[in-house]
């Protein structure tokens, strides 16, 4: 081995993330070569003083207080997170929160089946809105006048938010027909992927947002505040249409 | 609150001051819980950090719109090594770390936060960052060889700076 192939070694021989069969062949290096020697010791050196405690920011007591002030009571948090265990995390090999993705997948999917149909049939809605000239019914990236328009049409008022900060900026409503009611259809779009999210008044108990298993390649996925039901359908990826929902959801709880 | 000092350590060190850290790790908590309930274990705080992280990014377009972020381009980014290299660094104090610390790219800064204070492994950043582990590796090693420059520097005496 010589300094060239050594170099680019140094920095995961120091984090103990080379592979067993290059590091017998860098210590050799190592014992040999004193500019690539005193490379490894400068990293470990740097990575001690980055260890100081002085330099880790602990949670300021206030912050803590005011964060637990806003948490619901634990009586209130939903029972069926609680009895799940995160270790069996460590052995996904996709991100930790496509593992949180998939873990809310195998739940809904052990649900009962009119939600799958609810669902299929909000991805056919979402297919039919990408037929050009179906998308919107009122066009406009202000709240203040896709709610109002609603009025008069449906018999709810359904919650619109801006959420363009969020690079979700609404584009429209449209009003759908869905498994034999009136729903609210609002757009919005990232990048070119449009979102539709269908809301009705809502017949079942407030529920966490859930990801459905992907329906022709749209994710799906639900939700509940016991007021109204909310599905928001995209060809987002998955993460992404997470993303949108806990902005959706998160307005709210923050500015209510 | 597990995780919460972690939580707060990211955001502090992305943010750069405590009050718009405190908002970073507020708004991420508060999501955090709302979505889970509660966390526990190792993969809640690589989980929570990750959305910690969303957080940040997602306030720094809102806020701070001209701040350079990905646009540095991982190949084009030379830094002149070998002559920094020759001579040993020592081990520095507190706060000539810091400094050199700040003055990293955030995607830098980001990545030796997570490998340094959080002892994430290459493969779990990569996970969080969103980016692949040829990325994670070739930006800690040139945050790395940034933060011994100037540190370096540092300990020069006042006239040969």
């Amino acid at each position: 081995m010589n300094c060239q192939q050594a170099k680019p070694l140094i920095d995961p021989y120091a984090d103990g993330e080379l592979e067993a069969s290059a590091v017998l062949e860098l210590e050799q290096h190592l014992k040999d070569c004193p500019a690539c020697a005193l490379a490894l010791r400068n990293v470990q050196s740097l990575k001690k003083s980055l260890k100081q405690d002085a330099l880790y920011f602990a949670a300021p007591a206030e912050l803590r207080k005011r964060i637990q002030a806003q948490l619901p009571s634990p009586a209130k948090s939903s029972p069926q997170w609680r009895g799940w265990s995160w270790n069996w995390l460590t052995t996904a090999t996709t991100g930790a929160f496509t593992a949180c993705l998939a873990l809310l997948l195998t739940l809904t999917l052990s649900r009962p089946s009119p939600e799958q149909l609810l669902a299929r049939d909000a991805v056919s809605s979402h297919i039919r809105s990408l037929i050009p000239g179906h998308t919107l019914d009122v066009v406009s990236t202000d709240q203040h006048t896709v709610k109002p328009w609603f009025n008069g049409k449906i018999d709810f008022s359904p919650p619109v938010k801006d959420l363009a900060s969020q690079a979700f900026p609404l584009i429209g409503g449209r009003l759908d027909y869905i498994n034999g009611h009136n729903a609210a259809a609002l757009i919005y779009q990232r990048n070119k992927h449009v979102i539709n999210l269908f809301v009705w008044p809502a017949t079942e108990k407030a529920s966490q947002p859930a990801a459905l298993a992907p329906i022709r390649g749209f994710n799906v996925i639900h939700w509940s505040d016991g007021q109204m039901s909310f599905w928001a359908v995209s060809d987002l990826n998955g993460g992404e249409l997470m993303e949108f929902v806990q902005d959706f959801a998160v307005g709210k709880i923050l500015n209510p | 609150m597990p995780h919460l000092d972690a939580a707060y350590n990211l955001a502090r060190w992305l943010a750069g001051n405590d009050q718009d850290a405190q908002d970073v790790a507020q708004e991420a908590t508060l999501r955090a819980f709302k979505f889970f309930g509660s966390f526990r274990g190792d993969n809640a705080r690589s989980w929570l950090l990750s959305i910690v992280r969303n957080t940040f990014y997602t306030w720094l377009r809102k806020n701070r719109p001209m701040e350079k972020t990905v646009d540095i381009d991982d190949e084009t980014l030379e830094i002149e090594d070998s002559s920094a290299q020759s001579e040993p660094v020592p081990f520095a104090d507190a706060d000539a770390v810091c400094r050199a610390i700040a003055g990293l790219p955030v995607e830098f800064r980001e990545i030796v936060i997570l490998r340094e204070m959080e002892g994430f492994s290459y493969k779990e950043i990569a996970e969080m960052a969103e980016v692949p582990i040829g990325t994670v590796m070739s930006r800690l090693a040139r945050a790395r060889k940034l933060l011994q420059k100037r540190l370096a520097a540092e300990f020069k005496p006042e006239g040969q700076r």
